[in-house]
């Protein structure tokens, strides 16, 4: 097992197809803070689930430039009728194959479950990761911690 | 920045801006930041209702709108409808109204809704078309993201976040236990 991705750190680069169908690599949004959401499945049962809540909240992520990434082991298919099914507006990243190796470099992988955690990294313009939350698995960790990051990182550039 | 702790508190206290039921002095106050159109609100809504009958005077009640838009249609409108039946006096009434009726809330079921509380229905059709109360449903939307809502329904026990689910044992036994630390005696 790798160690954890940590505050401070550079953010590990991947590459990985999206709910779209394309291939997106975390390098190639260096400019802009990124938002990435490892949680551990599509379809948890509750309305208002953390990545429909996000959409909702999108807008407030924009307003600091920010790109949403979510990102689970699901397969490209699922993620794409989850996707549809939420309206989400921000891609879905497939962490499928090798199933959950993106997770593992990040440090938040729950191997007895095959899944990762519910966790959160916020990654700055020059590609550091400025701030990481792993939330209890059954707990939606909200959007509130990011927005406070987001505009730490925001005070910083725009004092 | 380090890790937050797992207690997660409402940013934005009670104030006079708010709906609420109840002695404003009361030892307990539940909050709920809620989507008329959620089924998952829909089914706390009667379960609200019991735990306000079983606290009686010892609960104030207070409900914040958080419409989730881009996965229900109508839950902007049914939001700004309470908050338009708030300006005739009648929020209450309103709220009770739409939960049961979240089935059906398209525009002219929330006017025959507010013809039913016999409310000014030109006044609200009015309010609904210019958007009058957006900004205050906007407002709401907004405090409760940097609470940490996490989804619909979220409550706030006491200013807050009740993290365990929302039947009437776990939400009568959370807000048992915030009495308790209050300080005051069963009645």
């Amino acid at each position: 097992m790798t160690r954890a991705a940590n505050q401070g750190e550079p953010a590990p680069d991947f590459e990985l197809q999206t709910s779209a169908g394309d291939r997106l690599a975390l390098r190639s949004l260096r400019g802009a803070p990124v938002i990435l959401a490892f949680y551990p499945a599509d379809w948890s049962p509750v309305c208002g689930d953390q990545m429909a809540l996000y959409n909702e909240v999108l807008p407030e992520f924009e307003r600091y430039g920010a790109r949403l990434l979510g990102i689970s082991v699901d397969g490209m298919w699922c993620h794409r009728a989850f996707a549809e099914n939420r309206k989400l507006r921000f891609p879905l990243l497939v962490d499928f194959e090798p199933k959950g190796d993106v997770a593992r470099r990040y440090g938040v992988y729950r191997p007895g479950d095959g899944t990762s955690e519910r966790a959160l990294f916020v990654i700055d313009a020059a590609g550091v990761i400025r701030w990481r939350y792993v939330s209890p698995i059954a707990v939606n960790p909200g959007a509130d911690g990011i927005l406070e990051a987001l505009e730490a990182i925001h005070a910083e550039v725009a004092p | 920045m380090s890790r937050r702790a797992h207690v997660v508190q409402l940013t934005e206290p009670v104030s006079d801006r708010d709906h609420s039921v109840g002695p404003s002095d009361a030892p307990l106050t539940l909050l709920e930041y809620g989507d008329y159109e959620c089924p998952y609100c829909g089914r706390a809504f009667p379960i609200v209702q019991d735990v306000r009958r079983r606290l009686g005077d010892q609960l104030r009640f207070v409900f914040r709108n958080f419409p989730l838009t881009q996965i229900h249609e109508h839950a902007e409108h049914a939001a700004e409808v309470a908050e338009a039946a708030a300006a005739q006096g009648r929020f209450w009434p309103m709220h009770d109204w739409l939960f049961p009726h979240q089935f059906a809330l398209d525009d002219e079921a929330l006017l025959e809704g507010a013809q039913d509380l016999k409310l000014d229905v030109e006044r609200v059709r009015r309010e609904l078309a210019n958007g009058t109360y957006r900004s205050r449903v906007r407002a709401d939307f907004s405090t409760g993201i940097k609470s940490g809502v996490n989804g619909t329904p979220t409550f706030y026990i006491n200013g807050v976040r009740h993290d365990g689910d929302f039947s009437a044992d776990t939400l009568m036994a959370a807000l048992g236990e915030a009495l308790h630390s209050s300080g005051v005696k069963h009645a």
